[in-house]
């Protein structure tokens, strides 16, 4: 049987992107934040996991306002690298699991959540940074992808007990595919941080923080958040932090924190990062 | 579960609900701001955008903001940040450089802004609440 042995936390700041597609990485601005998921490369190459199942928002990039699902699951063999505006990122293309993606579109919609199920789609910054900060820069991505896009755009996103609800539901999923498949689910977006507006450039280190803390040892206290606290207290971007909630919903009620870390700024944006195990 | 009214979000300050109402009007702006996605849409806009504007069923008020580069304006007539953005990066621009823009700053300063720990929450929860000394 497949199982999901851990959860990544992450931000995916487009700018991070681009400090290592053009070389800056080991620039002073940069070098605090890539020292924060040496770590984490080391253990992922260790875990080594066969799918990533790896949760994020499209940016306009893949979906417009023609179309707008709350989830989309993708369950193509192939993902190609969107053109954010600067052209495509220079990454290897992003290569999908089509028996286990459909295998969780059909359990998690028999579990009464609407998926929406997409067959070509491009990926952007959302799901290509969170891979860059695993990974380094490879040849070819060393574990497949199976991409969910969740609306974090239009107002309103899904609620964090609908995403932790999910995330359940895709443990479910997972735990009943029949090939021994190493799973690992990525949250990714946030952390505070607010890109639009007069407030633009808003940090809150303290509403970080205990998120961070209430993610690992107690999210129950999280799920019943509603929008406008993450909005008012970390920034109308901040509400990508409910995409963390479906991650932490796939993992055991009680997890180990493997790896913390949190930096201030990349460009406009708080960076969280965490590595959580199940135990058994 | 509970969830807070639409309006109740206007009391935050300096930040714009990408809501229903706001999508409804800004869709022809952020459709616009999305065809730049392709680069020979990006190359006809630069070479004339009048011309581009022209035949688009945005309002003369959402051309004008576009026309004048006035990234607030944009937002308070539905833009939304990920759209605008791509009009951003049309001009060579990056998010920072965009955020700059809209909060009145260079971005040398905004950029030491974010070096010294971001916008404090501090004064920037309510417009009800008295600014941060």
């Amino acid at each position: 049987m497949a199982r999901i042995v851990a959860g990544v936390a992450t931000s995916h700041v487009p700018a991070i992107g681009a400090a290592l597609d053009n070389g800056k990485a080991s620039e002073p601005y940069w070098r605090p934040l890539f020292a924060g998921y040496e770590f984490s490369k080391r253990w992922i190459e260790r875990i080594a996991p066969d799918v990533i199942f790896l949760v994020y928002n499209d940016h306009a990039s893949a979906f417009s306002l023609d179309i707008i699902p709350t989830f989309a699951l993708g369950c193509a063999a192939n993902f190609p690298i969107a053109d954010e505006g600067w052209g495509p990122r220079p990454v290897p293309p992003v290569v999908g699991h089509p028996e286990l993606a459909w295998h969780i579109a059909q359990s998690t919609i028999l579990d009464e959540f609407d998926m929406t199920i997409v067959n070509n789609m491009q990926v952007d910054h959302g799901l290509t940074v969170p891979l860059s900060l695993l990974y380094g820069q490879p040849a070819v991505w060393p574990a497949a992808v199976i991409p969910l896009a969740v609306n974090v755009v239009q107002y309103p996103p899904p609620t964090g007990h609908r995403c932790y609800m999910l995330g359940k539901a895709i443990r479910k999923a997972v735990e009943s595919f029949p090939a021994p498949l190493r799973v690992v689910v990525f949250g990714t977006g946030g952390m505070s941080h607010q890109l639009q507006g007069p407030r633009a450039g808003l940090i809150n280190s303290e509403f970080d923080n205990a998120f961070l803390d209430d993610l690992v040892a107690n999210p129950q206290a999280l799920v019943r958040l509603p929008h406008i606290d993450y909005v008012r207290e970390a920034g109308s971007e901040a509400i990508e932090l409910v995409m963390w909630l479906i991650m932490r919903g796939a993992l055991d009620d009680e997890v180990v924190q493997v790896h913390r870390f949190y930096h201030v700024p990349a460009s406009n944006t708080a960076v969280g990062h965490l590595v959580l195990e199940n135990r058994r | 579960m509970a969830e807070a009214d639409d309006a109740a979000f206007d009391d935050i300050p300096g930040t714009t609900l990408f809501d229903a109402q706001r999508s409804r009007q800004g869709y022809h702006l952020n459709m616009f701001c999305m065809s730049l996605m392709k680069p020979e849409n990006r190359d006809a806009f630069r070479a004339d955008e009048r011309a581009y504007l022209e035949p688009l069923q945005m309002t003369p008020e959402q051309k004008d903001a576009v026309l004048r580069r006035d990234w607030n304006r944009m937002l308070e007539l539905g833009g939304n940040i990920y759209y605008t953005s791509k009009l951003g990066a049309t001009d060579g621009l990056s998010f920072q450089q965009l955020a700059a823009k809209m909060t009145g700053s260079t971005q040398e300063e905004y950029a030491q802004m974010m070096l010294d720990g971001g916008r404090s929450i501090e004064g920037n929860r309510s417009k009800s609440q008295p600014p941060h000394g």
